[in-house]
């Protein structure tokens, strides 16, 4: 027996995309919107703007989505706040959508603030957890069945709110790319697409797109099985030197922290933490991090934790499995050996 | 003739704890923040506004106004901004104000921006430190009802009514065009902002706001009164101006606690988990003890 969906219920996901390539927090969103639908028996719908999308909606849909949204227009082409603000709110105003989320992308970040203000709506920002629950309003002495719960850390790290919209539809919250883990297309799955009207107004083309240009990363820390971090205590050339080395012995990226990013040794790409890559590798070496809550929120799910500090009392010994209080220069190249001559 | 005009700008800056350094005293053994023993300050990206705004002024003339909302404390904020060498500023405190989300903070900007008149030129740090959503900015530009250029590095050029911003990302930058009046959010490697100027230092030291006055009194007896005091500092235009949502054109049920829509469920406090950790010495038969173990476990292979 089917039930019908309760599509006052559904969950939406905006699609990020360029060349008709999904973003990566986009496919995340949706397996993320599968499981949510699932637990309040509705629906998943992709929210896509751009311009001779091609296949772009069949890939959303093999995704997760049970319906595309499509806008296209030659001014939706390039992403550019207001025309996407004009279209996505407009069908969010038709067809109310119970949750709405949107990737924590500069693209995101710029978009779902301005949407949750157009529609007056509450939206949290950078979520690391969804889930849905209840809640009960004290003050109102009333319980609200299955809200989203927003979950988020505040104050530089150091707490984690949970966040709930009791009051306005949809409920909004913007995702950072890592924090869910995105499925695998399944080519079987059937859905709808809907071709969406769009009207946008001359004074949402006041800003004109000159040029832009995107470069790729120097590196993908998400996908790394193994990371070699370097923090403050890797104060020399010579010594982040070792910390690349090391690295390449256990065929693994560099990381940094903010500290050694700031010093000026490796570029941002690398940066693990609150701001930068969240990553969960098989084995986490941290050489000279002291573990500041900003960058444990981006590397403590990983399996296995080193740390290498010569303060006994940093807080990056409290979360790892192995701990070594020595200093970098004499470390390091004691690990180097070691697995060289294991690998002989 | 080369036509050359000048830019109203008005910025919207935030006093935040000083959540980048946090030490152990800060968070109690509980877990639990000791908010006190964080320092008030600037919020970062908010000077990158405001310097931003002064070097159009420099460039162009025109005038620089800071809004901020907040506690009468904040008030600390606003004598900064003047020591940089803005024109005006106001702070927006009221009880009403308070457990404002970004909806209701947006709301309250926004109405007060309406207040102070003509404006071209809206500018915000990109985020703020304590909270870090970059939410305020979008939202004030939505209910102004101008575009809003996010990550904005730098004004590169500007023709009559139009401005040319440099936008930049971790992965990529762009150059985009845009008709005034806009609100740009700066980003932290726009700029670096001047220090305060000595000069200006002396001239607003006395910049209060009436709330001050009491403290003021006692450093400075030779005035009779709170009354001479706030005569002395009108002449001089150093009383610093002070809105609640008496002075504004508003809805007061959007307003604070009860105009947010974002309600916190509830907060938890991050306790550091002590993992089972193993204590290695830093000698070569202590790492080649560990490698050897991290290979028995198929941890590195």
């Amino acid at each position: 027996m089917t039930t019908e969906p309760n599509t006052e219920r559904n969950v939406w996901v905006f699609i990020e995309q360029e060349d008709q390539i999904i973003a990566e927090v986009s496919l995340e969103l949706l397996a993320k919107a599968r499981e949510i639908a699932q637990l309040l028996g509705s629906e998943v719908w992709g929210v896509c703007c751009g311009y001779e999308t091609g296949d772009l909606a069949q890939q959303v849909i093999q995704h997760g989505a049970n319906q595309v949204l499509l806008a296209e227009d030659p001014e939706l082409e390039m992403y550019r706040t207001l025309p996407y603000c004009r279209v996505i709110a407009t069908q969010a105003r038709q067809w109310k959508p119970y949750i709405f989320l949107i990737g924590a992308t500069p693209v995101g970040r710029d978009l779902a603030p301005r949407i949750a203000s157009s529609l007056k709506v509450g939206l949290t920002a950078d979520c690391t957890d969804l889930q849905i629950g209840d809640y009960t309003s004290k003050k109102e002495n009333l319980v609200y069945k299955d809200l989203l719960y927003q979950v988020r850390p505040a104050f530089g790290g150091n707490i984690i709110a949970t966040i709930v919209n009791p009051h306005t539809r949809p409920q909004m919250a913007t995702v950072r790319e890592g924090v869910m883990r995105r499925g695998e297309p399944d080519p079987n799955r059937t859905g709808r697409i809907e071709k969406v009207d769009v009207t946008i107004e001359p004074g949402d083309l006041v800003l004109k797109v000159l040029s832009r240009e995107t470069r790729e990363p120097t590196v993908r820390l998400k996908d790394a099985p193994v990371i070699v971090a370097a923090g403050a205590g890797v104060d020399t050339p010579e010594e982040f030197e070792l910390v690349r080395e090391l690295a390449n012995v256990l065929g693994g990226e560099v990381g940094a922290s903010r500290a050694a990013v700031d010093a000026g040794f490796i570029s941002r790409d690398h940066q693990i933490g609150q701001t930068g890559s969240t990553v969960r590798p098989r084995l986490y070496i941290a050489a000279g991090i002291s573990g500041a809550i900003q960058h444990r929120a981006g590397m403590d799910q990983s399996s296995k934790i080193i740390a290498i500090n010569t303060d006994p009392n940093a807080p990056i010994f409290q979360i790892a499995h192995y701990k070594i209080v020595g200093d970098v220069a004499e470390v390091l190249p004691l690990l180097i050996k070691s697995l060289r001559v294991k690998a002989k | 003739m080369s036509f050359s005009r000048s830019f109203r700008s008005v910025v919207l800056i935030k006093q935040v704890p000083d959540t980048r350094n946090i030490t152990g005293e800060v968070m109690t053994a509980e877990g639990t923040m000791n908010r006190g023993a964080l320092p008030a300050i600037f919020n970062p990206e908010d000077l990158n506004a405001l310097e931003m705004a002064l070097s159009m002024k420099d460039q162009h003339g025109g005038s620089v106004t800071v809004l901020t909302m907040g506690p009468m404390q904040a008030a600390e904020v606003l004598r900064d901004a003047l020591y940089r060498g803005v024109d005006r500023v106001v702070l927006l405190s009221d009880r009403k104000f308070a457990g404002a989300d970004t909806q209701a903070t947006s709301y309250t900007l926004k109405c007060a921006i309406d207040k102070l008149g003509r404006y071209d030129l809206v500018f915000c740090g990109r985020q703020a430190i304590d909270g870090d959503t970059a939410q305020v900015g979008p939202q004030v530009a939505e209910k102004l009802g101008i575009p809003q250029i996010t990550y904005a590095e730098a004004i590169v050029d500007t023709k009559g009514n139009e401005i040319v911003v440099r936008r930049a990302f971790d992965l990529g930058m762009e150059l985009v065009s845009c008709e005034l009046p806009c609100l740009l959010t700066v980003v932290g490697s726009a700029n670096r902002p001047r220090p305060a100027s000595a000069r200006k230092r002396i001239e607003y030291k006395m910049a209060s706001t009436t709330n001050e006055y009491a403290r003021l009194l006692k450093k400075w007896p030779e005035f009779e009164n709170e009354q001479a005091l706030g005569e002395y500092l009108a002449k001089r235009k150093l009383n610093i101006e002070v809105w609640t949502a008496n002075d504004l054109q508003v809805d007061e049920s959007n307003l604070g606690l009860a105009g947010s829509p974002t309600q916190v469920y509830k907060v938890n406090y991050v306790v550091l988990e002590t993992t089972d950790s193993k204590e290695v010495q830093p000698t070569a038969e202590g790492i080649q003890a560990l490698i050897a173990e991290l290979i028995q476990e198929y941890i590195v292979g």
